[in-house]
């Protein structure tokens, strides 16, 4: 939009934060029948302290009250929670859109088609490789098919513009043109965003993030023809590669400004990002209410407040960058007011090959080995087997 | 999605309204507006621009929104051009005519 009075720009005003959030995601649940290398939130195992329905109920009901317009709803794998559908209906009707992520295990043509009914209900398919080869690697053996039998099923229902969601990496960087041409086949929209070293993507983050000259080429290839690619805001720290602007997008940090991770449990982080006690903000339940979390965190209030520039300051490009993503920066075991570890200016790699202490995530939820897709059948225990 | 096409052009001679699917959350700034539909967010960056969005549907032109909304003429380019962008992302549609 165009600016009308001289007012402090939108990126200003959004780094004081907001009475609610943009949006959030919400991870309904740890358990997940895939056991991806870079899984943010280490998911495989559900917690048995997961929100029960009347809870996620309660959580929309302040949702809707507050203004929240969609919420981004994963995992672990959200549709194997039994009242998945419930909680998408009720949000729906309850004027808070959904968007959720999935790895299209339960995207049937059943599914498929009640989908297509609504107009409030987005999905993302979680797809890391072009090809079988390069996304099972990352995802499991599999885990290519049963994305596209979803997308098959979205598009032979008539659900126009489901969302590919791709994490871009070293491998599947040189893949995006046939990400799109994959997404054009089934009408849908390509959607890419940034590796981050959280979750057991800590594991495997010197492996897979892009190398230098891939970010170089990401940048250039969003420049060209990001208007047709979504990224969640997700490659700011490539800003200072160009011109102010021309990477689409605001291109600053939401975390606990504009956006939150609210996760199984009701513990509520800055970011989707950032599953560790050092970014969590409190509890929906024993906080009171997801509204006292966001207003009156100590930990929100303090990212609302203007942060140093540190060793970036004198950097001609800060105003671009911002110094990057606080979490790329702290699960890599840099410290906070530095570059980011995939600084453009090349101050990321100093700072990585020093010695440095990497945090642990904060829980982990692995089931160990990857564990495939097997018939459903009721477990022994909550949480000692696949929960599908 | 819907049954308003997306590029239509901006006539301000026209009553204008917000499309049904846009919800509106005012802000100290302004405003935040998201289109389920298109599922696009954009901003209004004052309240005046707010108060004219709002209440577009109640006034045969748009000239008569923004004058109730105390825009003077002389200050109506920057409102046509913000009211011009919302339509082109379908954020306003036209009043259907009874």
């Amino acid at each position: 939009m165009t600016s009308i009075a001289p007012v402090p720009r939108l990126v200003e005003q959004f780094e004081r934060g907001l009475d609610a959030p943009i949006c959030l995601t919400w991870e309904l649940t740890y358990a997940c029948n895939l056991a991806c290398v870079h899984c943010l939130s280490s998911s495989g195992k559900r917690d048995p302290r997961e929100l029960s329905t009347a809870q996620c109920k309660a959580v929309i009901d302040e949702l809707e009250r507050m203004g929240v317009f969609y919420v981004n709803i994963g995992g672990g794998e959200p549709t194997i929670r039994p009242d998945f559908w419930e909680l998408v209906d009720y949000a729906t009707e309850h004027h808070v859109g959904v968007k959720f992520s999935t790895n299209g295990v339960r995207i049937t043509p059943e599914v498929a088609d009640r989908l297509a009914a609504s107009d409030y209900v987005d999905v993302q398919i979680s797809l890391d490789g072009a090809t079988a080869e390069v996304n099972d690697a990352v995802r499991g053996p599999g885990s290519f098919d049963m994305a596209i039998r979803a997308l098959e099923n979205l598009a032979n229902a008539g659900f126009a513009d489901a969302k590919i969601s791709v994490v871009v990496t070293r491998h599947n960087v040189g893949q995006l043109d046939d990400f799109t041409a994959l997404a054009d086949r089934y009408g849908a929209t390509l959607r890419i965003t940034r590796l981050r070293p959280s979750g057991r993507g800590a594991d495997v983050w010197d492996e897979l993030h892009p190398t230098a000259a891939q970010q170089v080429e990401l940048y250039n290839w969003l420049v060209a023809k990001g208007d047709r690619v979504l990224t969640g805001d997700s490659f700011f720290h490539l800003a200072g590669l160009g011109a102010p602007g021309a990477l689409a997008g605001l291109n600053m940090c939401g975390a606990g400004r504009v956006v939150c991770l609210i996760d199984p449990v009701g513990d509520v982080y800055a970011c989707p990002f950032a599953i560790h006690d050092r970014f969590l903000a409190g509890n929906i339940v024993s906080d009171g209410s997801f509204d006292n979390v966001w207003k009156n965190s100590a930990l929100f209030t303090q990212l609302r407040q203007p942060q140093s520039a540190g060793a970036c300051g004198s950097c001609g490009h800060y105003d671009a960058c911002r110094g990057g993503c606080m979490a790329a920066k702290f699960f890599t075991g840099l410290p906070l007011d530095g570059p980011d570890p995939e600084c453009v200016e090349g101050y990321g790699a100093p700072a990585l090959a020093a010695a440095r202490d990497k945090p642990r995530p904060g829980a982990d939820h692995s089931r160990g080995t990857p564990i495939m897709l097997t018939l459903q059948r009721p477990p022994a225990k909550p949480c000692n087997e696949s929960p599908v | 999605m819907t049954a308003h096409t997306v590029g239509v052009a901006f006539d301000p001679t026209r009553t204008w309204r917000l499309h049904p699917q846009v919800a509106v959350r005012p802000e100290p700034f302004g405003a935040l507006l998201y289109h389920f539909g298109t599922r696009k967010l954009s901003f209004l960056k004052n309240r005046t621009i707010l108060a004219v969005v709002e209440s577009l549907d109640e006034h045969p032109t748009v000239a008569s929104a923004l004058a109730a909304a105390g825009v003077d003429h002389d200050q109506e380019a920057p409102y046509l051009h913000a009211l011009s962008v919302l339509v082109a992302s379908n954020m306003l549609v036209r009043k259907e005519t009874p």
